[in-house]
């Protein structure tokens, strides 16, 4: 029990890593399905977020030898996320205007996406020298894990055991971002007309409709904005989480599923999202931290994000609190003429 | 003053469509995505697209001519591979087509079709040799339906009783699923430390639960032994589900329920039950299909049995509008996409992945096309409708 606890520090550092990919990947799912679109093709998006990020990064730095941090900055995270919209636009298109199911579309962004990213993934490490992790963006990778060094110091000297200024400030900037974003993303539906409005689209379209909302450009912007964000997770993971390279190990895709996941647990919520992401970590991780486990107990105790959702899905629909059911019109096709 | 405005593009639903025409705008669509796809071939091998797609046709069925393979009926290699492919994939298909069908949303295929291959592989792994081969394969094709309704039962039962959202319901028991193959195959490892259970042979070399051998143990492995049974098992279940959701009380209360849940209601169907019954039935040609993924295809069992195909296959009963034979076109254009991407990643040096980008491609085409089957779309500013 005391090996735990000395190491809860550590659990806590990586599960907040952790976490701030899947809390990207899912206040973009939540900013989608609050529209009524379900986008099942997170996982392409951050895919495609990731490689996107990536292939600028590497062309600006090491194609093109620039060395403004700024710069590196700025391209990667544009491309990651202009590229990420792009995937969103594809869906939009095919499923507000062209009304295909949006299930079956989005499932096949997947495949397109995680197909595009380790396409580009393999190319580009064949460019850097064809082994495996051969890529390198040293500046921007610096740049997007780069923290103040001084105030963890400061901090971890005030709490000698507890290393607090370790585990509150010494991650890259994107993880404040992202709880930035979710903070955003309150305000936006709980405070603002077009919030409402875009609540209001993804709970009755045909009404929001008649009340006069262009159901359609919320929509598409919900959409597309969502997917952004969603990609902007795929970008962290490439930048902070593996150090500014590529694996073709099929990973993202697990954390965009697992990002999906988190949006059920929020019960769309995005402040639920911050503290959900880190404990999602922390169960993910706890296998590595628990001693004494075996690898097949490893295997069940990675199960645990996934059962916790599911707990969530079972007990939400049990209580059927009006606030916590999904947006009553998501998954569903909207076509006027069709009421 | 009163200044009309004519949108630049009128939409409208048709009444019916006829179906060589509804085929046409299918075939216009694959055409389309071939071309765009070849676009993207080009530009990034700078290849003669037509050179890439014979390459595409020699991945699926070898250089040997296919109608001769055909009326030979002598397949090469290659060729089996490809049917077996197309036989599995189709297989998970149909088993997703009920629920489809009662617009339940199965997303949970691969969790299904793995837990399948769970019971499939302990009981080939335990009892291979210990009990009579007929025996082992009914316990095996026995507890790998039981283990596939199981988990689509799960799913079903909270939808009906509680109106849980079945999408996200079944999307999370496949990673529950996957997370068992997982914690299986570190228990079964051989050998120790591999974190793979290899190919599961009884006593080293004895082919005891492969269902080729189910009859002689043929020496040396034949292709088609194992993959003509493939084919025998997949067609009968089409045949089971073509005629249970066209032709008895069942299928009718399916079609009910997913054109309209209240009239379902009103005229007596039992909701619930049907959720349940329904689910049972899908995770149970999933489970199958495990069964086959193990018996027939692998001989083994891995977190990737299923190979994402739990998921492609919801795309292809969605695009088959759930008709069990239509299913069987899709797989055969999926898998000739995937084995011929392949191909062209082997002789173009290119990575193998190109094989989802260009089926994302042809799929986004075909699913955009369905909408210029249902809808009628006029272009311009003409004043009076015709």
């Amino acid at each position: 029990m005391l090996e735990f606890l000395t190491s809860l520090p550590t659990l806590l550092h990586s599960a907040i890593v952790f976490g701030t990919v899947i809390m990207l990947g899912a206040l973009g799912e939540i900013l989608t399905e609050k529209s009524g679109n379900l986008n099942l093709g997170v996982p392409g998006i951050m895919y495609i977020g990731a490689i996107a990020g990536l292939i600028a990064a590497y062309f600006y730095e090491v194609q093109g030898g620039g060395t403004n941090q700024i710069i590196c900055l700025v391209v990667a995270l544009v491309a990651a996320f202009a590229a990420s919209m792009a995937a969103g636009l594809i869906y939009s298109f095919l499923t507000i205007t062209l009304r295909t199911n949006q299930n079956v579309t989005g499932l096949t962004l997947t495949i397109f996406g995680s197909g595009v990213g380790n396409f580009f993934g393999c190319s580009l490490t064949k460019l850097a020298g064809g082994q495996p992790g051969q890529i390198k963006v040293p500046i921007t990778n610096t740049v997007f894990t780069a923290y103040s060094e001084k105030l963890v110091k400061w901090l971890d000297d005030l709490t000698p055991h507890i290393g607090l200024g370790n585990l509150l400030f010494s991650y890259g900037f994107l993880t404040y971002v992202a709880i930035a974003i979710a903070i955003a993303m309150w305000f936006f539906f709980k405070r603002t007309r077009s919030g409402l409005c875009l609540r209001s689209v993804g709970e009755n379209t045909a009404t929001a409709d008649a009340a006069g909302i262009n159901v359609t450009k919320y929509k598409y912007l919900a959409t597309c904005i969502g997917a952004g964000i969603s990609g902007l997770g795929g970008l962290y993971y490439v930048m902070s989480y593996i150090g500014g390279t590529w694996e073709s190990l099929g990973t993202i895709e697990a954390l965009g599923w697992l990002a999906v996941a988190l949006v059920i647990f929020t019960t769309w919520k995005p402040i639920r999202a911050i503290w959900g992401a880190y404990l999602f970590g922390v169960l993910y991780w706890s296998y590595y931290y628990i001693p004494g486990l075996d690898r097949s107990s490893m295997e069940l105790f990675k199960m645990l994000p996934y059962l916790a959702t599911l707990a969530i899905l079972m007990i939400v629909s049990f209580r059927r609190k009006p606030e916590d059911q999904p947006p009553a019109s998501l998954g569903l096709p909207y076509f006027r003429e069709e009421r | 003053m009163h200044e009309h405005h004519e949108p630049l593009i009128r939409i409208s639903k048709r009444d019916g469509i006829s179906k060589p025409r509804a085929w046409g705008i299918r075939l216009i669509a694959v055409v389309l995505s071939l071309i765009v796809s070849a676009i993207i071939i080009y530009s990034l091998v700078k290849m003669n697209p037509l050179e890439v797609y014979a390459s595409m046709w020699k991945g699926a069925f070898d250089e040997k001519s296919l109608f001769t393979q055909i009326f030979t009926f002598s397949f090469t290699p290659k060729t089996w591979y490809f049917i077996r492919d197309v036989m599995i994939l189709a297989c998970i298909s149909i088993g997703l087509a009920p629920a489809f069908k009662m617009k339940f949303w199965n997303i949970g295929a691969e969790g299904q079709v793995l837990v399948g291959c769970i019971a499939s592989a302990f009981f080939m792994i335990n009892f291979a040799g210990k009990m009579a081969t007929p025996l082992l394969f009914v316990c095996m094709i026995g507890t790998s339906i039981l283990a596939g309704a199981i988990w689509g039962i799960i799913p079903g039962f909270f939808k009906a009783r509680w109106n849980a959202n079945e999408t996200l319901f079944t999307l999370m028991m496949n990673y529950i699923a996957i997370r068992l193959t997982a914690f299986c195959v570190s228990k079964w490892e051989n050998p120790p430390g591999s974190n793979s259970v290899g190919s599961i042979r009884y006593q080293g070399k004895e082919r005891i639960g492969w269902i080729g051998d189910m009859f002689k143990n043929d020496n040396p492995v034949k292709f088609g032994n194992d993959y003509m049974w493939l084919v025998l098992i997949v067609l009968a279940v089409a045949v089971f589900m073509y005629i249970y959701l066209r032709k008895t009380k069942h299928g009718y209360e399916i079609a009910v329920v997913g054109d309209s849940e209240n009239t379902a209601r009103y005229s007596g169907i039992r909701v619930p039950n049907l959720y349940v019954r329904t689910m049972a039935l899908s995770g149970a040609v999933c489970g199958l299909t495990g069964f086959m993924i193990v018996s027939a295809v692998d001989h083994t069992i891995s977190t990737s049995s299923a190979d994402g195909r739990g998921f492609t296959a919801i795309i292809v009963a969605w695009l088959a509008k759930m008709n069990p034979f239509v299913m069987f076109l899709i797989s055969v254009l999926l898998v000739f996409l995937d084995k011929g991407a392949s191909q062209i990643a082997t002789d173009f040096q290119i990575s193998e992945y190109a094989s989802e980008i260009i089926s994302g491609v042809v799929l986004f085409f075909i699913l955009g096309s369905e909408f210029f089957i249902n809808y009628k779309v006029k272009l311009g500013r003409n004043k009076k409708e015709g």
